[in-house]
């Protein structure tokens, strides 16, 4: 079957970002920025279904800026075969990233969409669910095992309290959460035959999606400060303290 | 207009994040009634009836929606959301699956884990792991949102009489079954709930030592576990129990990290705690930068001893 992986470029998760001082957002100039961890995961396990047969062909969608080519190529290292860049410099919401995923999905019809389940810089955990009710197909959020077998997906889930496993009709989409797998490191081999793979350059317009926000961010500020407490030499004062704060036997 | 509310529950429970979700719609506008789907939930429609400043509920009961899944709730959810500004839902694992789903049928961009009410259409929200706070303002006419159940008091669950109103029940999508499920029994509080939470990080070494030591001293002092991503990763700790930005967001009255050096999507799950107490081999580990109390020390020492004192 076919798949089709949406990534984004996201800042690294090991960076903290900052805030710009007159409160417009968050300051990304010279900052590291990388392939979204939850995406990592769901193109590995594209890839691992493509080792298994399960998958012949492996399409990653971005939408952003010209530079998430970076993103696509590391995407196309772990083992993706091909690329669409929906290039705009506009700040995209999931609606509408899950709007254009969803014309990407009526032109190349793939069998299952897997996406992450959220991207750390918004934090949104929206667009894989729009992108099924987009559809009109069945979702499997935050996914932390998927299993193919006669024209469906069984997928176990990480929720509240536990697991739950649903089984959902192809076509679907699902989204990766952290314990689906172990992404791989790329080789350098794979990073040069990534380089030769495809990227096909879109814009917003060419799918006659409208962009435009429905968010108006007034301000971005910084979290309050917690002040560093003090520390104490010996666990008497410790527990002492934890009592004075009311945890007791 | 007013506010729809979708009602979680566990079981023969209400959720306690939907209580908080009450408090917020309250917030938007006075007039919220609730909606409550599933299947032999009469029980549970009568309690949610009692929540203090509720209109009316709404009850959807049908096999259809059990499992509470995404392509049988939304369409309830559509069908219902026409007379009113705004949809509203805790931000747990339910709701962050259905809301969305609703959101994109509505044509409406959802606005995730809300903390503030600045007006009806004006909301604060954590981005980056919460290394800052959004204030932002929605241009749609429904508006679909979640709520940070940390963020906002409980509604009381006493002190209302709503009436209850049943609601013809949608058909069943036919997307999706439910197969199973596998809830951790733990017996221990509810670690999104609990007022006292110890969390353990990778230095436990072994789920043995996480047992003994980590739940050990939790269950000493009746406080629910909480775990590290390195800590669930090394699986010394089920995946429920992970706290963080990936994982479940707590604000107790006393957060415990215990050999936890308080990477940024950790801290994103707990610095909202009232007080914090830390335990760390290495005097620089982040984690001492939000604690309010801090013993530097080596964690197999501290532990057996600090046990013995409660």
């Amino acid at each position: 079957m076919k798949v089709i992986v949406p990534v984004k470029r996201v800042i690294d998760y090991n960076l903290r970002p900052r805030v710009k001082t007159d409160g417009s957002g968050i300051d990304l100039s010279n900052l590291k920025m990388s392939l979204n961890p939850f995406d990592e995961i769901a193109v590995e396990e594209a890839v691992r279904m493509k080792e298994k047969g399960i998958v012949k062909e492996i399409i990653l969608v971005s939408v952003g800026v010209a530079k998430a080519q970076d993103q696509l190529r590391t995407g196309m290292a772990i083992g993706a075969d091909r690329s669409i860049l929906i290039e705009t410099d506009e700040n995209v919401e999931p609606l509408h990233v899950a709007k254009l995923l969803k014309a990407v999905v009526d032109q190349e019809k793939p069998d299952l969409v897997i996406a992450g389940k959220q991207a750390i810089d918004d934090d949104s955990n929206q667009t894989g669910q729009m992108l099924a009710a987009l559809l009109g197909w069945s979702q499997g959020c935050f996914a932390s095992k998927l299993t193919v077998a006669d024209n469906k997906i069984e997928v176990t889930r990480e929720i509240d309290g536990g697991l739950e496993t649903i089984s959902l009709n192809l076509p679907a989409v699902v989204t990766s959460d952290l314990r689906l797998n172990e992404p791989r490191f790329v080789s350098l081999p794979n990073i040069i035959k990534a380089r030769k793979k495809p990227i096909e350059t879109k814009k917003p317009e060419d799918f006659g999606v409208d962009i435009t926000p429905r968010l108006k961010t007034l301000k971005v500020e910084e979290p309050p400060v917690r002040q560093a407490g003090e520390k104490v030499e010996s666990v008497e004062e410790f527990a002492a303290k934890l009592k004075e704060w009311g945890v007791v036997a | 207009m007013s506010v729809l509310v979708l009602v979680d529950y566990n079981g023969d429970s209400l959720d306690e994040g939907s209580l908080s979700a009450i408090t917020a719609a309250l917030q938007i506008d006075s007039e919220v009634d609730l909606l409550i789907a599933g299947e032999n939930i009469r029980g549970l429609a009568e309690a949610t009836a009692k929540i203090k400043g509720v209109h009316k509920v709404l009850l959807a009961d049908s096999p259809v929606y059990a499992h509470a899944l995404a392509e049988n709730i939304a369409p309830l959810v559509v069908k219902l959301a026409g007379s009113y500004q705004a949809v509203v839902a805790s931000a747990n694992s339910n709701g962050k699956n259905i809301a969305p789903r609703v959101a994109a049928l509505l044509d409406s961009q959802q606005i995730s884990e809300i903390i503030t009410v600045v007006s009806p259409d004006t909301f604060r929200r954590p981005i980056y792991a919460g290394n800052a706070i959004a204030t932002v303002q929605s241009a749609d006419e429904k508006k679909v949102i979640t709520v940070r159940a940390t963020a906002f008091e409980k509604a009381a669950a006493e002190g209302g009489d709503a009436p209850i109103e049943a609601v013809d029940a949608t058909e069943d999508a036919g997307l999706s079954r439910f197969v199973s499920v596998d809830l951790q029994q733990s017996g221990r509080a509810d670690l999104s709930t609990a007022p006292i939470v110890v969390s353990g990080g990778r230095a436990l070494g072994s789920p043995e030592k996480f047992h003994a030591l980590i739940e050990g001293f939790a269950d000493r002092v009746h406080a629910a576990v909480g775990a590290s991503r390195a800590a669930v990763d090394a699986e010394y700790a089920p995946n429920d129990c992970q706290v963080g930005q990936t994982g479940k967001i707590v604000a107790p009255e006393v957060y415990i990290a215990v050999g936890i050096s308080g990477a940024i999507q950790h801290l994103a799950g707990m610095k909202d705690s009232r007080k914090i107490a830390a335990i760390n081999i290495d005097p620089e580990a982040p984690i001492f930068q939000i604690a309010d109390i801090g013993l530097v020390g080596d964690l197999f020492e501290v532990m057996p001893e600090l046990i013995e004192k409660f």
